[in-house]
């Protein structure tokens, strides 16, 4: 398969980026595609391992490698190798409903697990995925295939993020009809706007939207399952329900001063950004501006990557963001974290290179907890104290911060982003049909089977599973839709 | 025979025997008892050439057939009131009959009725003297009470008709008594019957024949001809009665197609019919051949049919073991029309041969088309004809030699004592292939598939969605498609491989398994050689039959009206001609083999029986072909599987007596892979139309993904890669026709259930049941109605697969990413619980069953015992040994790794087949060793020379390998580097080819040889022999016991390669399981066990993975892959590739700079292993490995299983176990005997004293006879131990020896060894000669001309890595066979001369054999051949023919000539320098093609001056090879990208 040698004749080459001054004066995507030839290079470097690593899904010490949705990912390096770009999508498609969202969000796991990280950069499998289906659009291979009939039965879908849509998705393409319900006004859940557009163009959801109602998927936005429909009723309409709601419950953090104003989710200054970019372009003005203000963002993960990235485009005067974890290495410690673990490694990702590029450094900082918030006279934040902290042990074996003694300082902001992670799963909902969750909240059903304690009813998704990557979702949706197929039916021909 | 009894693993029918084999007769046809006396005599001089049991005085068997001594019996019947009528008017029946009173009286009331429904007369029995004194014990306890039955001709009879008549008795006495007799009717043998010739056999020893029968030391007791043969069995069960001779031969050999020969037999019985037997009395002999009689009793047993019903013995052993004439170069036409004739009538009984053969008038031996036994004649000037497996097993005065010669590949030879004068092959054949016009009945009768009208029908590519259902119906899966058939049309060629199988066996996958999974293919090891079916394709033939049988006891112009199909793969076009034709005499019938897909039970069994009764129906109605076909597969039908469909029509024919009137040709969509062809003809199909196959090719070839070929190539392609495909298949078992593997069943079942083997497999082995036939009907639908879903939602794309790359949702593999991790992750932290925890994921995927030891439990039947009480992990470390992986193979870095871990703790690394790099005998400054403590000897015998055979603690003979059993290698030039080279003995650049067979090991007494040779090489060493686990490997064990090796290893099928073709890894071979338990099971029931250590490996992983191991009764193991795993590797399986990104399996520097593995990881590894078993000693209360050892009741099988494939599984013969003697015990406690302390060499050592002691230079002469074997072996290795590799200097040792020097002279003798021998010489002449010097030439009083004799056997030279050698005269077959450094100048060569040569000179003053320089790839030879037919008889595939012009070289060939006549006196040598001007132009000079350019680059570097030392030298050889190798290959990826690119776009 593929060329044998590849992997010792080509350097690992990413998707370009646009030019930092061009991208952050608009909100068109950051990455471009790669050139031709250079996918075919790339796809050469794949060693066909006889034990593919990167097609696992695994987690190993809480941290995924491998593809959650086991991409048969040597197979389609082989196929990009022979230009075969339509055989390619095939297969792609064939464990993965959505390579247009996982190709460019997903955190790719699967570098992590790729054989040849042991010795090289691995294989440039998040681009290659990318590439794949781009060009099966800009060919128009994606096309809608509406099953061949249909079952009778019917199935509701609460949610419409990635978990959701790719259950919708199986269960329709084994005839069953579909009805998805969100509560936002746009289908896309956490796609539509948990995520800036600048990561994932908009366009690239509906398109798949479209793509999916003209499968036959009933798409009804604003409804709030719970609140605007009983679930009762919704138990007695439809044959099975799959809850795929997210783990949408922000952390907060109960510290004096977080009633100030101008402290925020992030995911409500997100959300506001993108339905205002959509809806007007930004015109209506509803949406928390972070223009002229200097922006704090509490957290280190992706979320607080996209505030900075979108606080960036506001033209902040300034963006901090702060970690109360320490700063990870820049190489893999292979002592502790050996291959092929998810590499604890410093990620510098588009978001603090555009920092870098307008604030000429980082704006991350590592091992800051915040005490307190303070606020002008008329409520608004104004500032943080904040300490540094060292890790340690406690008796059960737990890490805990400790303040570093002496350490406090204080940082100015007009605005405060709170970027540290979701809970879980809304109650109201779980509530209301009367779910078991787990100790953590979520609702609780086993992977694999993703029945709840009701019959019918099915959880999947960051809902069940608690906060997680895109392509754990669409891997729980697919195994749930599976499993509803199997209730409803007796068996079941999805892969 | 309470002990034949099928227990266990054990079956009876495994047993293989192999022989010494020979005759004395008068060709004059004068008789005396000398002629008896001098072939008893050379029955002991063969003593060697035969087994013993655990007891040395309970041979194997032995005996003697002579003519009738009339007037010893004469004299002696009187005495026993028997009236003896004039010669020839009685016959006698030497007759076994059962020793109780009892049986013996039922028998004889039968034999008595018998002979009067015969119509013959009884004169009387007489009790045969006998004296069993010297017998051993078991001979004994089964002596059978010997009786000579003297039967009267009736006055009105001619001689001819009494000698049926007697034939007829015997079979129909035996059928009689073996139907009523209950009780011993089974011991009930005749073992002769007839007027014209006597048997004494028995279970003996050579030396024990006289001894028992008395009358054999009679002076009155005469004969013309005397037929003697020793047996050497892999059992030592009671088997008087398969002693040998039989009534007309004596087999030396084995027949591989035993299984298919006797169905067609049977098959053939309705067609017989003969002026000669009446119908009556052919039912009175049917059957024929008995299926639990040996292979060469059924060959006797058809010879005796066809020969009494009118053809003469020669014409006989033509038709049944004919040459290969297909390829023949220089055949003659009447012979290749016999030939050909014939093989439209009968299929060859094939397999390694030599026969002698008589009816008392005629005697003769010939030999298998391939010449794989050897057999040596001469006549002296008393017109005295000795012929036998060796030389100078009679003493004779050289002096009256007349003609020494030997039998050749395919020839025969008879004397003719009624003309009193030897016929030789070419008259003998001619005279019998121009009886009948045989062209002109072909010309007339036969057909070829070509001459077949062509039918206008066709059938059209389907359509992408009806393929695609098709594939999904059939199982196909991505990787399939991609992988293997892809590849195939593509390349012509199967897809490589590399590292072993560690998914489950198909009756233990989840995934719906394609039926010929279940079916593992069998191959040849010890008992029969596998044949090279790519350098001897001279020898292959894949032409195949339809259109019926006819009655072979006569022979007409329509005996040939069959149509010939060139090969079993009929394309579509072909297809369509057989299913229209409408010819005289053919008519096809299609049947449907389709059920209906509704799930019932039973369904499926109706559905065969119908197809049966439509099968018999059809003929009835005059059709003379079946075409089985499932095309017309729907979404209510399913496609039986066509392996069970074609095997229930052809079993159930065979069963009817009708199958000889049809042959049976396949349609179906299942079929792609070899394997599954191999398997449709093992069991009957005549050709097969893999349809789907096709139709999948033609898809892929359209949409461009098979490059450049159009349609008609990738067809072609396909059809070529799966003819290579079989013909490997065919070789790795010994068979090299395909009409012969037709219906031979060489398969052993793995998971199928004793009532479907019993109807639709009958007569194959499946020994732990399995699916029944609804389970099989359910695998069928599954695939089925994924491809006729009954609703929507499948997959748009074929699934992946996973069988050769681990897939989530595919095939599971024992490695996996998980496992892979955990492992590294344990042995590189230390952490033992991590261990545990990977164990635990490897056990428990054992017990979702990957694995038979999945499936069993633990039982204890003792107390547990404290952890501190078991043995400590010190003493428990050495019993461990990795696999053989070759410095080649693996790295530098990864093999030393290994080394150095193995030699700390104790345990055993193994050096490979690729020889050593000496700098590893030093240690390191730390003390460190990375000497492999066992060395490996394989067929290739790189880098085996004294010094490396000095260096070994074990030395192994791996007679195959878990990965690819039967199959040899090839390791490409571009792999063998400057240093690879080195240690191999080799060129760098220049490809080594392992042939698949050891060329001195055709038979188990030829391992016996190289075991005794290895042991005078290295008498410190443990000889272990490999073998891989198969249905039966437990009696080749017991044989390789008998044959005195010190440890046997059974591995897996499972175990790792480098680099094997993808369908051997999975489809060849059994699990260890099984294979040890048979062999630990065979060797207690034997008695041999205690004399032999057990060790076994193939997947083994974890501790619990060892203590079943120890449980069914191995105390030694070998981890390979679980250790190269911790060494780094990720089981990339791409070993093949030289890519290896972990530095494990490559010779790249780049990549071996990025190789990690430590020695302490594998040291770590090593004691968890032994952590985690002493764990397991503890709780089952074992304190010793040696108490746990063959304890199989601490095994069950699970009682929990329910799995809807694998519940019907019965392991309970696996964990049988088998009970010992006291005194034996379950595990090796004593030493075997290796019978070295009379050998000449510790006399030639002594005279050597002052030469190894001080460097003086030392002479001497001795006598040698046959049975001096190995001369110079042992001395050499005390030169190698005190010297090195260096030896002495020339000339330090001359030792002259006068007589017939047994086999192996002057192996592995050494630099500073000259052995001079005047006499002659056995085979394996100069073997792995390792620098000394020899010469051999005729004794000083012969008479004869030297050049036109044979002087030296087959097989010198192999191996030979350096020396010099003389010899006056000719050798036999395989001269200088994989020499790689000898300089040898020889008279005349038998065929496949300088076979696989990679080194040295060979100069050949006389003819050559076939088949020249097959597989050379380096070296040279000089031939100079006055017939000028030298360049028709090479292989030309490596080689090129020049002139010699270079003045420098012709000198040196001049200088080698003229050390020729010095050392020997030739006189060939002195005409040829009388007038050296003349013949020096008349060389061909032959020399490799690779070898050439290597030379040329080597002669390149050297003339720059830059280099100095020649390692640099070579080394730079090697980078200019690599560097142009790569400029020519980008050339053609340039070509292939651009090709890729149009076809994307």
């Amino acid at each position: 398969m593929g060329k044998p040698t590849g992997f010792l004749e080509f350097n690992r080459k990413a998707n370009p980026s646009r030019p930092m001054r061009e991208r952050l004066a608009d909100w068109d995507e950051v990455y471009l595609l790669r050139s031709d030839q250079m996918s075919v290079n790339q796809g050469a470097r794949c060693m066909d391992c006889g034990v593919p690593f990167c097609h696992q899904s695994a987690v190993i010490e809480g941290a995924a490698t491998g593809c959650p949705i086991n991409n048969l990912i040597p197979e389609w390096n082989d196929l990009i190798f022979r230009g075969r770009w339509k055989d390619a999508l095939d297969r792609l498609h064939h464990t993965n409903n959505f390579p247009e969202f996982t190709g460019r969000v997903c955190p790719a796991p699967c570098e992590a697990g790729c054989v040849l990280g042991i010795i090289d950069p691995p294989v440039s499998i998040h681009d290659n995925e990318w590439t794949i289906i781009d060009k099966g659009f800009e060919n128009g291979w994606v096309v809608a295939e509406p099953p061949g009939s249909r079952t009778g039965k019917n199935v509701a879908v609460i949610g419409s993020g990635p978990a959701g849509l790719a259950c919708a998705a199986q269960l329709n393409r084994a005839g069953h009809l579909v009805t998805v319900f969100e509560r936002d006004d746009r289908i896309g859940g956490l796609l539509m706007y948990g995520i800036p557009n600048m990561k994932l163009d908009k366009s690239v959801v509906t398109r798949r939207i479209d793509l999916l109602a003209a499968e036959g998927i009933e798409f009804r936005a604003g409804i709030d399952v719970g609140r605007d429909l009983e679930a009762e009723e919704l138990i007695d309409q439809f044959d099975a329900v799959v809850l795929a709601c997210g783990a949408t419950k922000p952390r907060d953090l109960p510290v004096a001063g977080r009633e100030l104003k101008n402290i925020h989710f992030a995911m409500d200054f997100l959300r506001a950004n993108t339905k205002s970019l959509l809806d007007s372009g930004l015109s209506d003005g509803n949406f928390i501006s972070a223009e002229g203000k200097r922006v704090v963002v509490l957290g280190g993960g992706d979320t607080g990557t996209d505030c900075v990235a979108t606080a960036l485009r506001h033209r902040a005067a300034y963006v901090s963001q702060f970690e109360i974890l320490p700063m990870p290495g820049t190489e893999r410690d292979n002592e502790n974290n050996p291959w092929p673990q998810w590499p604890k490694t410093l990620k510098v990702d588009y978001g603090q290179r555009e920092a870098i590029y307008t604030q000429g450094k980082d704006p991350r900082e590592y091992l800051v907890m915040t005490r307190k918030f303070e606020g002008d006279a008329d409520g608004n934040v104004k500032a943080l104290r904040i300490v540094t902290v060292t890790w340690e042990k406690d008796e059960q074996g737990r890490f805990f911060p400790r303040e570093f003694p002496n350490s406090e300082r204080v940082v100015e902001a007009d605005l405060v982003l709170l970027a540290m992670g979701f809970l879980g799963p809304e109650d109201y909902l779980a509530e209301q049909f009367g779910l078991e969750r787990d100790p953590r909240t979520n609702i609780k059903a086993d992977h694999g089977c993703y029945a709840t304690n009701i019959d019918g009813v099915f959880s999947a998704g960051d809902a069940r599973r608690g906060q997680s990557l895109v392509v754990w979702a669409i891997n729980e949706g697919r195994g749930c839709a599976r499993e509803v197929d199997k209730y409803l039916m007796g068996d079941s021909y999805l892969p | 025979m309470n002990s034949k009894q099928q227990k266990g693993l054990y079956r009876p029918e495994f047993e293989h025997s192999s022989c010494g084999i020979g005759f004395v007769a008068n060709l004059k046809g004068r008789k005396s008892h000398k002629i008896i006396s001098d072939a008893l005599s050379m029955l002991f001089r063969m003593e060697h050439r035969g087994g013993t049991g655990f007891d040395l005085k309970s041979g194997d068997g032995a005996g003697i057939l002579i003519q009738m001594p009339h007037a010893f019996f004469a004299d002696i019947c009187p005495l026993e009131g028997i009236e003896l009528p004039e010669p020839g008017k009685y016959g006698i029946c030497m007759t076994f009959f059962p020793q109780q009173e009892g049986p013996r009286e039922a028998c004889r009331a039968i034999f008595d009725r018998s002979i009067e429904e015969v119509g013959l007369s009884l004169l009387g029995y007489r009790p045969v003297p006998s004296d069993n004194s010297d017998l051993g014990q078991t001979s004994r306890e089964s002596e059978p009470h010997a009786q000579q039955v003297f039967i009267g001709c009736p006055d009105d009879m001619d001689l001819d008709t009494f000698e049926r008549k007697l034939f007829i008795l015997r079979r129909y006495t035996e059928h009689q008594i073996r139907q009523t007799v209950a009780d011993g009717g089974d011991d009930f043998t005749i073992i002769s019957s007839s007027h014209k010739t006597i048997n004494y056999k028995g279970q003996f020893t050579t030396a024990q024949v006289p001894l028992y029968f008395g009358d054999l030391q009679d002076e009155r007791m005469v004969s013309s001809i005397a037929l003697v043969h020793s047996r050497f069995s892999t059992n030592t069960f009671p088997s008087w009665k398969l002693a040998q001779p039989f009534r007309y031969i004596a087999h030396n050999g084995e027949i591989n197609t035993i299984r298919g020969n006797i169905n067609w037999m049977r098959a053939r019985e309705a067609l017989l019919k003969c002026s000669a037997f009446s119908r009556d009395e052919l039912e009175m002999i049917f059957p024929i051949c008995d299926e639990r009689a040996s292979d060469s009793a059924n060959l006797d047993m058809v010879v005796e049919m066809l020969v009494l019903s009118g053809r003469s013995l020669p014409h006989v052993l033509m038709m049944m073991i004919p040459e290969a004439w297909q390829h023949h170069t220089t055949m003659s036409e009447t012979k290749k029309a016999f030939y050909e004739f014939y093989s439209a009538l009968m299929e060859p009984w094939d397999g390694p041969a030599s026969i002698c053969f008589t009816d008392g008038v005629l005697v003769g031996a010939t030999l298998d088309r391939n010449g794989l036994r050897p057999s040596r004649y001469c006549v002296t000037d008393d017109d005295t004809v000795i012929m036998a497996s060796e030389s100078g097993v009679i003493d004779i005065d050289p002096a009256t030699v007349k003609f020494r010669g030997r039998l050749q590949p395919g020839k025969m030879f008879v004397a003719d004592l009624a003309e009193g004068r030897i016929i030789a092959d070419e008259e003998l054949k001619n005279d019998i292939c121009s009886r009948q016009p045989y062209r002109q009945w072909i010309d007339n009768g036969l057909i070829y598939l070509d001459d077949l009208e062509q039918p206008t029908e066709e059938h059209l590519q389907p359509n992408q969605e009806r393929l695609f259902k098709r594939q999904l119906a059939f199982g196909y899966s991505y990787e399939e498609l991609s992988e293997i058939l892809a590849i195939m049309g593509r390349d012509g060629k199967e897809p490589l491989g590399s590292m072993g199988a560690d998914n489950p066996l198909a009756v233990l996958s989840d995934r719906p398994q394609q039926l010929s999974h279940y079916f593992k293919q069998l191959f040849a090891q010890v008992t029969n050689p596998p044949i090279d079916p790519i350098r001897e394709k001279v020898i292959m033939d894949l032409r195949t039959y339809v259109g019926g049988f006819k009655n072979i006891l006569t022979e007409s112009p329509e005996h040939c009206c069959r149509i010939a199909i060139p090969q079993p793969v009929l394309i579509n076009r072909h297809l369509e001609k057989l299913r229209y034709a409408d010819h005289k005499h053919f008519q096809t019938k299609t049947l449907e083999i389709l059920f209906k897909a509704d799930g019932l039970q039973g369904r499926l069994e109706k559905t065969l029986a119908r197809i049966c009764r439509y099968a018999e129906d059809a003929i009835e109605d005059g059709y003379s072909i079946i075409l089985l076909s499932d095309r017309g597969m729907d979404s209510d039908h399913a496609p039986i599987p066509s392996l069970l469909a074609t095997s229930a029509v052809h079993h159930h024919l065979i069963r009817s007596g009708k199958r000889g009137k049809v042959d049976i040709v396949v349609e179906c969509g299942d079929v792609r892979e070899v394997h599954h062809f191999a398997t449709l003809l093992g069991y009957g199909a005549s050709a097969v139309n893999p349809y789907l196959a096709f139709e999948s090719l033609v898809d892929m070839c359209e949409k461009g993904i098979l490059g450049e070929a159009s349609v008609d190539e990738v067809i072609a392609n396909y059809v070529k890669a799966i003819n290579d495909g079989l013909m490997k298949i065919f070789s790795k078992m010994g068979i090299s026709t395909l009409a012969s593997y037709q219906g031979a069943q060489i398969f052993e079942i793995l998971g199928i259930n004793q009532e479907v083997v019993n109807t639709y497999f009958s007569g194959s082995v499946s020994r732990i049941e399995g699916l029944g036939l609804d389970q099989i009907a359910e695998e069928t639908l599954r695939k089925h109605r994924k491809g006729f879903p009954l609703r929507g939602g499948g997959g748009k794309v074929l699934d992946s697969g996973g069988d050769y790359s681990w897939r989530q949702g595919g095939e599971r593999h024992l490695f996996n990413p998980t496992t892979i991790r955990l492992l590294q992750e344990a042995t590189r932290e230390g952490d033992f619980e991590k261990y545990r925890e990977y164990c635990k994921t490897i056990d428990e995927q054992s017990k979702a069953a990957y694995t038979l030891r999945g499936l069993m439990e633990f039982q204890s039947t003792k107390k547990p015992v404290p952890l501190e009480e078991v043995e400590p992990a010190e003493n428990i470390l050495k019993r461990f040994a990795t696999g053989a992986m070759s410095f080649g193979s693996i790295s530098w870095e990864a093999h030393t790794t290994l080394a150095i871990a193995m030699n700390r703790i104790g345990s055993k690394s193994n050096s490979g087949e690729g020889g050593e790099d000496p700098v590893r005998y030093k240690l390191l400054p730390n003390g460190d060793d990375r000497c492999s403590a066992t060395k490996q000897v394989a067929s290739g015998r790189f880098g085996v020379n004294s010094y490396y055979l000095s260096k070994a603690k074990e030395l192994q003979i791996k007679m195959a390998q878990g990965a690819k059993p039967g199959e040899g290698g090839h390791l490409p030039g571009h792999k063998v580097s400057g240093w690879i080279g080195r240690t191999r003995n080799s060129t760098p650049g220049v490809g080594l080819i392992s042939p698949p067979p050891h060329h001195d090991i055709y038979s188990i007494e030829d391992l016996a040889q190289l075991i005794f040779d290895l042991k005078n090489a290295n008498r410190d060493a443990r000889i272990n022999v490999k073998l891989v686990s198969e249905t039966g490997v437990g009696t080749v064990a017991a044989g390789v016991c008998k044959a005195k090796a010190d440890a046997v290893l059974i591995s897996g099928y499972d175990g790792g390669t480098g680099a094997s073709p993808i369908s051997s890894i999975k489809h060849a071979g059994l699990p260890w399981e099984l294979g040890l338990a048979e062999t630990h099971q065979t060797l207690v029931r034997n008695r041999l066990r205690n004399r032999i250590v057990v060790q076994t490996d193939g997947q083994l992983k974890t501790s619990r993975d060892l203590a079943v191991a120890t449980l069914l009764g191995a105390e030694e193991w070998g981890v390979a892959t679980a250790a190269l795993v911790v060494e780094g590797c990720i089981m990339m399986r791409k070993c093949h590739s030289n890519t290896c990104p972990v530095g494990v399996a490559t010779q790249r520097e780049d990549l071996r700079a990025k190789y990690t593995g430590k020695v302490e990881h594998v040291i770590t590894f090593f004691e968890f292993l032994v952590q985690g078993l002493r764990e397991i000693m503890a709780e089952l209360g074992f304190k010793t490995i040696n108490e746990m050892i063959g304890q199989a009741d601490c095994l069950k099988f699970r009682d929990t299983v329910e799995h809807w494939k694998y519940s019907g599984l019965d392991l309970s013969p696996i964990i049988f176990r088998e009970r010992s003697g006291e005194e034996e015990g379950l595990y090796c406690s004593k030493n075997q005997n290796h019978q070295m302390d009379e050998i000449l060499d510790w006399k030639l050592l002594e005279a050597a004293g002052p030469a190894l002691e001080k460097g003086e230079c030392v002479e001497g002469s001795y006598v040698v006879n046959n049975t001096d074997r190995a001369v110079g072996t042992l001395l050499s290795n005390e030169i190698s131990k005190r010297y090195e590799g260096a030896g002495l200097p020339e000339g330090t040792i001359r030792f002259k020896l006068r007589g017939s020097a047994g086999q192996s002279f002057g192996a592995f003798a050494v630099r500073g060894v000259e052995l001079e021998l005047e006499g002659d010489a056995n085979d394996y002449f100069g073997k792995g000669l390792s620098g000394g010097h020899l010469s051999v030439y005729p004794d000083s009083t012969a008479q004869f001309a030297a050049e036109e004799n044979i002087i030296i056997g087959n097989v010198a030279f192999y191996g030979a890595t350096g020396g010099k050698a003389f010899i006056r005269g000719i050798a036999g077959e395989r001269f200088c066979v994989r020499n790689s450094g000898a300089e040898v100048v020889v008279e005349g060569v038998g065929d496949h001369g300088c076979e696989y040569m990679t080194g040295g000179r060979a100069v050949i003053l006389g003819p050559t054999g076939l088949n020249f320089g097959a597989g050379m790839s380096g070296g040279i030879a000089y031939i100079l051949d006055e017939s000028g037919e030298f360049p028709n008889r090479c292989n030309m595939g490596m080689i090129e023919l020049e002139d010699l012009e270079d003045r420098e070289e012709i000198d040196s060939l001049h200088a080698l000539i003229e050390e020729h006549h010095t050392k020997t006196g030739s006189t060939v040598a002195e005409r040829i320098l009388n007038n050296w001007e003349r013949w020096s132009r008349q060389f061909y000079k032959v020399m490799p093609s690779d070898y050439k350019r290597m030379l040329n680059y080597i002669s390149k570097v050297r003339s720059t001056g830059k280099y100095s030392e020649e390692n640099d030298i070579m080394d730079a050889a090697f980078n200019m090879h690599i560097k142009n190798m790569l400029i020519e290959t980008q050339a053609r990826d340039v070509e292939m990208n651009i090709a890729q690119v149009v076809h994307s776009q």
